[in-house]
């Protein structure tokens, strides 16, 4: 998504109140991006809890702020200048990760981020998980508060039409329960499901926003006494099953049996692609549709 | 800027009694640290600061000094300041960063403001706006490494808007800054960095201004101020300072000790 990220950024580049920082990242990737900002756009360096702190400082006089890095550099690293110098003044400033979940593979554990929607959360900070390229010019605009937008690759089926943007989308309909998925695993779903009937598959909701209050009342009519399954390339503490789950509770709204899949981490102490960890987690195409043919 | 001696001394010395009258009535801690940067935030607030610029507490443990420089500007009432560490207080013991005009962020875990200041001073460049941004830090805080990030960052890109100014008391949570991890020497070690340093006696008010009136030329300026934890009370340059409150005798002695030094 990092290109589609580039041209939906660039659209925003003649708005002088926009300001993009990076942390040294943007090879191949932001050159244009670059030369749209001209002096709005600035190299931090590898130094991003500096990083932070001066994105805090251009918001409070006025700029909407684009700081970019791997993602793990824009949430682990800068941890406490999130929580004090932007959350607690309530910035306009969206930290761009990219490569979230195992999406940088090969690159090894340090490069992936598979906790960083709970620890965006747990401070408050809206998280956007686009799904598709299409979504890149919805979820980069309209930054008035802390955001953490999560990019990933788009794994939709070729030829697949995406509706508009929306946090949580029925991408496909089904009549054997509902699957969730986190962002791209979305498309994932879609690959490992599109070729069932109908009646033989879940709706699959693409859930791109996911907060303290965030379940559509659609959903919630579609949810009971029927199989839910959730999937997200995200450890299971303060991911999006156990926030959806609690706010299932919290309505008393129950589905028939609820099966979770998330990232486990490194169960046999190796590494390898994104397809190799997610294939570890349950969470390729296979991987999906096994799970839902054997829970029918 | 404004300097007037006679006005800044007797400013100096009705703050500091009240800064001292505000941690015994409070029965808080950290006196020795706000008394170490008193004299400079007067100095700065009174005589140097014009009404666009922005000024960041990167010691947040200092706050009493602030609240209490604010309150001589009279943008604070004493009833305001009165609710210092109490309970439903926009005046907790390390700034909030709401609910006080121009306290623009919340300060107190270190290493933070130098960046933050780096920041509004890039967007004052970057907006063509004549505005001057001062970070005070504590010299402990430059154990951070978050400090030198900023430090490097601000140097490469130039921003002349900037002045750091570090109230050098040496002492620190557990120790002396020297025992604990010595920066020493801080100035050369800075100044290895590229940047212009300048030292002067932080409770010198004439020196004070001397240094932050000197002109900045295409750099952030730091200033040193070499200043003693805790002046003018029993326990000066003790760790005491750093954590206890007054007692009745040392409270008693510091208000008695306050005398103008003209």
């Amino acid at each position: 998504m990092r290109k589609a990220f580039a041209s939906a950024i660039i659209q925003l580049a003649k708005n002088p109140n926009n300001f993009f920082l990076s942390g040294d990242l943007g090879f191949m990737a932001l050159e244009d991006v670059r030369s749209a900002f001209g002096n709005r756009f600035l190299n931090a360096g590898v130094s991003e809890q500096n990083m932070i702190g001066v994105a805090s400082g251009l918001a409070k006089e006025g700029f909407t702020v684009y700081a970019y890095s791997i993602a793990p550099f824009i949430y682990a690293r800068p941890y406490e200048q999130i929580r004090n110098d932007l959350c607690m003044p309530g910035l306009p400033v969206c930290l761009v990760g990219n490569g979230g979940g195992y999406a940088y593979g090969h690159m090894g554990p340090t490069h992936h981020a598979l906790e960083d929607c709970a620890a965006m959360l747990a401070l408050g900070v809206q998280v956007v998980v686009p799904a598709f390229d299409e979504d890149l010019p919805a979820v980069v605009t309209n930054v008035n508060s802390p955001v953490y937008l999560r990019l990933g690759y788009d794994a939709k089926p070729q030829g697949f039409t995406v509706s508009e943007f929306a946090p949580w989308r029925k991408i496909l309909t089904g009549a054997k329960g509902n699957l969730v998925a986190l962002g791209p695993l979305a498309g994932v779903a879609a690959q490992a499901l599109i070729d069932l009937a109908c009646e033989a598959r879940p709706n699959i909701w693409a859930v791109s926003k996911f907060s303290d209050n965030m379940v559509p009342v659609s959903f919630l009519h579609d949810v009971l006494d029927k199989n839910l399954y959730v999937i997200e390339e995200h450890r299971a503490a303060g991911g999006l099953g156990m926030t959806l789950a609690s706010q299932l509770f919290q309505k008393n709204v129950f589905p028939k049996r609820y099966f979770h899949r998330f990232a486990i981490g490194y169960p046999t102490g190796t590494y390898g692609s994104q397809a190799f960890h997610r294939k570890q987690c349950g969470l390729d195409s296979e991987s999906i549709k096994n799970l839902v043919l054997n829970n029918s | 800027m404004k300097y007037s001696k006679l006005v800044i001394f007797k400013k100096i010395l009705d703050c500091k009694k009240r800064l001292i009258q505000l941690h015994h009535h409070s029965n808080s801690g950290h006196i020795g640290s706000n008394l170490s940067c008193l004299d400079a935030l007067v100095v700065l607030h009174h005589s140097v600061m014009l009404d666009n610029d922005r000024f960041i507490l990167s010691k947040g443990h200092s706050a009493g000094a602030l609240y209490i420089t604010l309150w001589s500007l009279g943008r604070i009432t004493d009833d305001q300041l009165d609710s210092f560490s109490k309970d439903d207080s926009f005046f907790p013991g390390h700034p909030s960063g709401t609910g006080i005009p121009g306290l623009l962020f919340p300060t107190g875990s270190l290493g933070h403001g130098p960046s933050i200041s780096a920041g509004l001073a890039l967007a004052s460049k970057t907006q063509n706006l004549d505005r001057k941004i001062y970070c005070l830090c504590s010299d402990g805080e430059w154990q951070e490494g978050s400090c030198w990030e900023a430090l490097i960052f601000s140097v490469h890109n130039k921003l002349s808007n900037l002045t750091i100014l570090i109230d050098q008391n040496g002492l620190q949570g557990f120790g002396t800054t020297e025992e604990v991890i010595s920066c020493s020497d801080l100035t050369a070690r800075i100044s290895s960095f590229g940047v212009p340093v300048l030292k002067c006696n932080g409770h010198d008010p004439g020196q004070i201004y001397d240094a932050l009136a000197s002109p900045n030329e295409d750099l952030p300026k730091i200033i040193i101020l070499q200043t003693c934890k805790g002046n003018g009370t029993l326990f000066e340059n003790k760790l005491e300072s750093h954590y206890l409150p007054f007692s009745s005798e040392n409270y008693n002695f510091s208000l008695s000790n306050l005398e103008p030094v003209l």
